[in-house]
């Protein structure tokens, strides 16, 4: 019965782990369809960047009761890991709580932190999804969450969070009783913080039903724990593991720096100095301005695509936003993944990419939304895990106006003086300094 | 007015210390003219000397390049430089930031390498160096004055403060803005919305920043940015507000307190 056990450990846990790396790499391989960047420069600023703003989580900080909170629930993800070590082990070798006879009093002490951890993290996520459904936070109910998946997606992980943490509790409270009952298996530790208060909710059963339930637990806790794991890179909360690469190629220039088009550079320069265009040019080759589709964005923009986690700061600062223009940078954002994830079953099913008639532009965002842009890098600046929505909005702009000619009349005024007066206003450049002598 | 241009001072083979980068806004929209002159007030005031490209500015192609028309922008860059690089310019100052960041974070890797400095940024060194000196009891002594930061100098380049401190100099009672500094609302105008109308929407982004402005009890909106000033005063007008509450530049308000 034992070694049932084991193997069934075993067996699970290697499809989990399998799962998991086939979509990782999936979604590994859907980045790296964006465009090449490199991002590795002033690696010593990056790791700043990193340890700031993704293990930091600073910009969190700018509502301080949320990032409480939210850092209550992160921490706890990460140091209750290192409990899930003896768990996968105990799985594994058929032991129970390895770790306790190499320990000692530490081991209890861990427990005790795990324990308080694992409660911080319940009444974190209780008071999210009071949030989310009962205060109804604007920026967690605007409009493009308000439909199906997005929503549901930030429900089902706060649930699955409050379920995990719930069944490591009750499966501590019955081992302690059974530990009172001296059963055999169940290694005697000293009394633990949290779980003991909900130790009394099972004496007085029997040893055979409590081992029932503190198995359940284990096994529902672990089950979980892969299942959760597997539903990661489906879902928003994929945020816990991108929010760091992204943080470290993050881009470093002040943030009204707009990317180079260095072939259009070249196109210019051999314009105005036709000496220097060289001879043996392709005529055939052909260029492409900006962004249609989500394999003409770069890498990084995809990776933030990835990173986010539909919190909707971004939104909630974007000017256009707030006065009810379509724009929403979110939306930008979510937009862009769920081109790229459709892009990417595309590939899966065909080997390569099959045109299917659809793209980002107006496909996913329409022009309406990217007209109502100011650049004002108020989402740049929002974003807790370091994404440019902005970036992407310019991307496709730049296509819309250079390979479509699609751009409002007033802009193609605007252009044309540019052109003609050196002046976004139709004057003669001859009275650019009339003014000094008005 | 002292004004000469790069090119007059090169006929006299004289350098000036610095270039004065006027931009469009400053050389022909009528209310931004006059924080030009204000400026040139100031910069004769301390004697510096300073040269214009007059004629020969161009755009900086940035509405062009926000918009989405790179080659445009590229243009414009590629003659801007040419002209800059032919004079061998080191140092540029100027009043609008939307020429400041294209001139300072964009030129540079196409060629044109310079010391760019926002007008705000230069009135502070100013005063903390002794060489501008507001006047006793100036016009805006007491005055609640309150500061729209632009975001061509706030996040697009992290300038908060030096504005901020040449209003302190003003002896006036400095309020915030609700939505200040890295949480500062957008004028409206930036990324080339200044020369288009609105998408359509519930409100117009000025209407909404004047709401800001007009909580904030001053009577006087100092900004950085001729587009802002636009915005801003359209916006005060809208609210019926033109007799209680000016939009000022800040160098206008230093121009007038020196």
């Amino acid at each position: 019965m034992q070694y049932l056990q084991q193997i069934a450990f075993i067996l699970i846990s290697g499809i989990a782990i399998f799962l998991f790396i086939k979509k990782v790499a999936e979604i590994r391989r859907n980045i790296l369809l964006g465009k090449d960047e490199d991002l590795t420069d002033h690696k010593d600023q990056r790791w700043r960047n990193l340890m700031l703003n993704a293990l930091g989580q600073k910009k969190m900080f700018k509502n301080p009761m949320v990032a409480v909170l939210h850092f209550f629930v992160y921490a706890g993800f990460i140091i209750i890991n290192i409990e899930i070590l003896e768990i996968i082990l105990d799985g594994i070798t058929g032991h129970h709580r390895l770790f306790q006879p190499m320990l000692g009093g530490l081991y209890s002490f861990l427990i005790n932190v795990f324990e308080i951890l694992a409660f911080l993290v319940l009444s974190a996520c209780v008071i999210f999804l009071f949030r989310r459904n009962i205060t109804k936070v604007k920026r967690l109910n605007m409009g493009e969450l308000k439909a199906g998946w997005s929503r549901s997606d930030a429900n089902y992980i706060l649930l699955f969070e409050i379920v995990l943490m719930s069944l490591f509790l009750i499966m501590n409270a019955v081992d302690l009783n059974l530990q009172a009952l001296g059963s055999s298996h169940y290694v005697q530790t000293s009394s633990f913080w949290i779980s003991s208060l909900i130790q009394p909710i099972f004496s007085g059963m029997s040893e055979s039903a409590l081992i029932g339930i503190e198995r359940f637990c284990w096994w529902a806790h672990i089950v979980g724990i892969f299942v959760f794991m597997n539903y990661l890179p489906y879902s928003k909360h994929l945020h816990v593991i991108l929010a760091f690469p992204n943080a470290f190629y993050a881009r470093l220039e002040a943030k009204g720096t707009m990317q180079n088009m260095p072939d259009i550079q070249k196109e210019v320069l051999y314009m105005m100095q036709p000496e220097l265009a060289p001879t043996n040019v392709d005529p055939n080759a052909v260029m492409k301005f900006g962004a249609k589709d989500v394999q003409d964005l770069s890498w990084k923009n995809l990776l933030d695509a990835y990173s986010c986690t539909e919190c909707g700061r971004c939104s909630s600062a974007c000017p256009a936003n707030q006065t009810g223009k379509k724009l929403s940078p979110r939306k930008i954002m979510m937009d862009t993944r769920d081109r790229l994830e459709e892009v990417g079953k595309n590939i899966n099913v065909n080997k390569e990419f099959k045109d299917d008639g659809k793209t980002l532009l107006h496909d996913y965002i329409t022009v309406e939304e990217l007209r109502a842009c100011t650049t004002c890098n108020a989402c740049v600046e929002e974003c807790p895990v370091s994404i440019s929505p902005l970036d992407i909005i310019i991307q496709l702009r730049r296509n819309l106006v250079m390979e479509e000619s699609n751009s409002p009349q007033e802009w193609n005024a605007m252009f044309s003086n540019i052109e003609n007066n050196m002046a976004p206003w139709k004057f003669s450049p001859d009275d650019r300094d009339a003014w000094v002598n008005q | 007015m002292n004004i000469k241009t790069y090119a007059e001072y090169q006929a006299n083979n004289e350098t000036p210390e610095i270039l004065f980068w006027v931009g469009c806004a400053g050389s022909f929209d009528a209310r931004a003219q006059k924080v030009t002159k204000a400026f040139v007030e100031i910069l004769n005031h301390v004697g510096i000397q300073f040269a214009i490209l007059g004629k020969e500015e161009m755009c900086t192609g940035d509405p062009a390049r926000r918009a989405g028309n790179e080659f445009l922008f590229q243009m414009m860059a590629f003659n801007n430089i040419q002209t800059m690089n032919m004079y061998e310019v080191k140092k540029i100052v100027t009043t609008c930031p939307h020429c400041f960041n294209t001139l300072k974070n964009e030129y540079p890797e196409l060629g044109g390498n310079y010391e760019v400095i926002s007008h705000a940024v230069y009135l502070q060194q100013l005063i903390n160096e002794g060489k501008l000196k507001m006047k006793e009891n100036g016009e805006f002594k007491g005055k609640r004055i309150t500061y729209h930061d632009s975001c061509y100098l706030g996040r697009a380049n992290n300038i908060y403060e030096a504005p901020r401190e040449v209003l302190q100099a003003l002896d006036g009672e400095l309020v915030e803005l609700k939505r200040c500094r890295t949480n500062g609302l957008c004028c409206g105008a930036g990324g080339a919305q200044m020369f288009k109308e609105d998408e359509a929407g519930d409100t117009r982004i000025n209407f909404e920043r004047t709401n800001d402005v007009i909580e904030s009890g001053a009577t006087v909106v100092a900004s950085n940015c001729p587009f802002c000033l636009t915005m801003l005063n359209d916006g005060i007008k809208n609210k019926e507000k033109e007799n209680d509450i000016q939009a000022l530049d800040i160098a206008e308000m230093i121009a007038r307190s020196i």
